[in-house]
């Protein structure tokens, strides 16, 4: 029986949390994530969890914590967005490389400097090549959805992958929406216990993490990682189905609106596609073959999925919340582009830079792309294929 | 279950490597003779030997092994001949050659 | 707790040979006696920082440890095995898990003093049930002898050589034992490899059944580092003590206790003289250098008397 409240993204996640009881939870503040701990450690106050919850003298040492509870053979987590993600830097990679499945609650904000407190996704796009799996949210449902679904992907036996639940700051974490939350009972169940192989705190047999690797071993072990990679988009799939079974809510890697004969397409990641919808909607009525892809699953990287989608569009665009400073687009439109090349594609792409720092992006705006892509087709070219949206001259 | 490490040498392929390279066991390095880094090792003369077991704990490679309070020959398969024991010996029992 | 040497010495070895430390480090030598402080019967995981003591201990696929080992990255020993006791906890509460285990993690002085010393703060102050042990080594040994803060002043090292117009490092060493103590753990210790071993084993076993945080600081010399005649540890060791350059001491519960006091007070330059990293204090016309190192001694020293006498 699902219940229906209205509440924040960070309310909801850390809902999701109460409601999976992991067992350890260490975190430090930053904004815009700090609710998320907040109410997680008025969880822990109130015996509504039995969660250990660490609170860490900084974000380092909250990976670091959580790396060491989940090789000990803990369910564990942290939260964190911004500074706080760049921090964890190298952690990231050695909870990847260590194989350990463990969650981190990501509420995307824009990287220093100057110091900024609002959404863009350079903190999460700074992590891309980290060997995390990277989960996106449009809404303050989709966050919780997510967060719900996140240790059945990462603790998979062919995964066994770290998972970065995103969602974007303030727009998302701190808005209250409508949403439904299933049942607590609902979520133990479809969660599951932990049940490690080898596991630091067995007492059937001891384990070591953490090796040198000389260089005989560096590359090999690397692929083995990439190994888990592979498996995750059918894991990400097989876990929604049975996630739509229980809510109601069908999740996939992406999701196409009103792709079905569109002919220019917009790709992005995260709540400007709720704004793109409207925009959507409103040239639909005008008669224009126009669509969205939102990215659910961006790392690994559904490439020839999204080939497939875009397939008989003639124009897209492809919006990236974060500077690439490659001279030539963000981290999105390399990753769309080289898809559309590998599968011969002969749409006309652009790519943007948009809603940096949390610059609003409005129905209009999103119109205006749109209105570009017509033009691009009307003149067979996409011309500079490296533009800003929204940017004052 | 301890893993079996034997098949994890050099040539392994990347299948073959366990997962996240974790190692789930202890003391597989016994498999590996560090006795072989140095020609110098030290000598036990059993007979000048009071067992007061002084040599044990200043070995850097624990190659003294201790059964019923009682030392045993040097592990040879790991010993560097590094010489500490030499000078621990209060009654000459241990000799090395080039140590006094 | 009474310490019998030999029953200890019986005791089944949980870091194993084959480990690719240097011929007579003292890094393991540390290891081996902690770890001795474990009771027969109680599981332990141990933490290890970044290191000579990392790299060689578990070179893939040959770990040298008996027990179950975490090594993470270089700076967060204290954090990684904060979240390992917090994982402990979690799942005996939960009632998953019915073993006892112990959490003792061991960093150099780069990851101890320096790099780690956040975590490491963070770590004591929480009061995890775990002890940190830094093999003190007086530089970052693994990289090739920088200094450290914890490398004693004048020392040459590969950051600090001795140059036409260098005398070494120019600063004093950090002293992390007080600074740690600061922090109010229920058990703090200094110590280092003396006669049979009892101050180090009674120092090890109490900060591994004290509930709560605990440090130990052990000096562990480095015969590559400190250029003295490897076999010799032991002395070093001893001259270290007799100086009163490397005081033995502790702090149970805010209290300072001075566990031993020479009866008379070496030189400094006795535990100065067998080190090659010292040698230009020996020179002709260098004789103020040697008289400012014992000042900074006597002071150190005074100040540590003053403290276990309140």
């Amino acid at each position: 029986m699902a219940k229906r409240d209205r509440l924040s993204g960070n309310e909801a996640v850390a809902i999701a949390l109460r409601q999976i009881n992991p067992d350890v939870f260490p975190a430090f503040p930053i904004t815009p994530s700090t609710e998320i701990p907040q109410y997680f450690a008025s969880f822990v106050a109130n015996g509504q969890v039995d969660t250990e919850f660490i609170p860490v003298e900084s974000e380092h040492s909250s990976m670091s914590a959580a790396i060491g509870a989940s090789a000990a053979g803990a369910r564990s987590l942290t939260a964190t967005s911004s500074c706080g993600l760049a921090y964890m830097w190298e952690e990231l990679y050695i909870a990847a490389s260590n194989r350990l499945p463990l969650a981190l609650a990501l509420v995307n904000r824009a990287l220093s400097g100057p110091i900024n407190i609002n959404c863009d996704h350079s903190d999460s796009m700074g992590a891309r090549d980290s060997g995390w799996i990277q989960m996106y949210a449009e809404n303050n449902q989709e966050a919780y959805d997510n967060m719900v679904q996140a240790y059945r992907i990462s603790e998979h036996r062919d995964v066994r992958l770290p998972i970065m639940i995103c969602q974007d700051g303030f727009i998302t974490s701190h808005a209250v929406e409508n949403i439904e939350l299933l049942e607590d009972e609902e979520v133990k169940k479809f969660v599951g216990e932990y049940n490690p192989e080898n596991y630091l705190l067995n007492p059937e047999c001891p384990m070591a993490v953490g090796p040198y690797s000389i260089t005989d071993y560096y590359m090999e072990a690397k692929r083995n990682q990439a190994e888990g990679m592979r498996h995750v988009s059918q894991v990400v799939l097989d876990v929604a189905k049975e996630f739509e079974s229980l809510s109601g809510r069908a999740y996939g890697l992406f999701e196409e609106y009103r792709m079905e004969d569109a002919e220019r397409a917009v790709v992005m990641i995260g709540s400007a596609a709720g704004t793109t919808k409207d925009a959507v909607d409103r040239l639909r009525e005008q008669g224009e073959k126009v669509g969205l892809i939102k990215i659910r699953l961006y790392r690994p990287f559904p490439a020839a999925e999204l080939a497939e989608a875009l397939k008989n569009v003639k124009a897209v665009a492809i919006m990236d919340r974060s500077e690439g400073y490659t001279n030539h687009g963000g981290p999105l439109g390399a990753d769309v582009m080289s898809a559309l090349y590998r599968a011969h594609a002969d749409a006309l792409a652009v790519n943007y830079i948009y809603g940096l720092g949390g610059r609003d992006v409005r129905v209009q705006d999103m119109e205006h792309v749109f209105e570009a892509l017509k033009q691009m087709i009307k003149e067979g070219d996409a011309g500079e294929t490296y533009r800003y949206l929204g940017l004052r001259e | 279950m301890a893993m079996d490490i034997s098949k994890l040498g050099v040539k392994a392929g990347w299948k073959e490597l366990t997962e996240g390279m974790v190692i789930a066991g202890a003391g597989t390095s016994k498999e590996f003779h560090t006795g072989e880094w140095s020609t110098d090792k030290p000598e036990f003369v059993e007979e000048k030997c009071k067992q007061c077991l002084l040599c044990v704990p200043v070995c850097p490679d624990s190659c003294i092994p201790v059964s019923d309070m009682k030392r045993g020959a040097f592990d040879y398969d790991h010993c560097k001949g590094c010489g500490i024991c030499v000078k621990a010996c209060p009654f000459g029992a241990i000799t090395m050659e080039g140590v006094k | 707790m009474s310490y019998n040497f030999k029953e200890t010495m019986n005791k089944p070895e949980r870091l194993a040979p084959g480990h690719r430390m240097c011929a007579g480090c003292g890094g393991t030598i540390a290891v081996r006696n902690v770890l001795r402080g474990l009771h027969e019967g109680d599981k332990a995981v141990i933490g290890n920082a970044t290191g000579c003591l990392e790299v060689s201990t578990f070179t893939y696929p040959y770990t040298a440890w008996e027990d179950s080992y975490i090594h993470n990255a270089f700076e967060n020993a204290g954090a990684t095995l904060s979240g390992v006791e917090g994982a402990y906890r979690a799942l005996k509460k939960k009632g998953k898990l019915d073993a006892t285990y112990k959490f003792i993690t061991f960093g150099g002085d780069g990851g101890t003093y320096d790099i780690g010393f956040q975590s490491l703060s963070g770590a004591m102050e929480r009061n995890h049930d775990l002890v940190y042990v830094c093999y003190d080594n007086g530089a970052y040994m693994n990289t090739g002898i920088q200094r450290s803060s914890a490398t004693p002043m004048y020392a040459d090292t590969t950051t600090t050589p001795v140059g036409s117009v260098s005398n070494g490092k120019p600063q004093n060493r950090k002293d992390l034992a007080a600074i740690i103590a600061a922090h109010d753990i229920p058990y703090v210790a200094q110590t280092t490899f003396v006669q049979n071993f009892k101050d180090l084993h009674m120092k090890s076993e109490k900060a591994i059944y004290t509930p709560g945080a605990a440090f130990l600081n052990i000096m562990a010399p480095c015969p590559r580092g400190w250029r003295y005649n490897t076999p010799d540890i032991m002395d070093i060791c001893r001259l270290g003590v007799e100086t009163c350059y490397w005081p033995l001491f502790e702090v149970v519960e805010g209290k300072w206790v001075l566990n031993y006091e020479p009866k008379k007070k070496l030189p400094v330059e006795d535990f100065l003289r067998p080190q090659g990293r010292f040698k230009h204090l020996f020179k002709k016309g260098n004789e103020y250098l040697l008289e400012a190192f014992q000042k900074e001694v006597d002071r150190r020293w005074e100040d540590l008397k003053f403290r276990c006498s309140r």
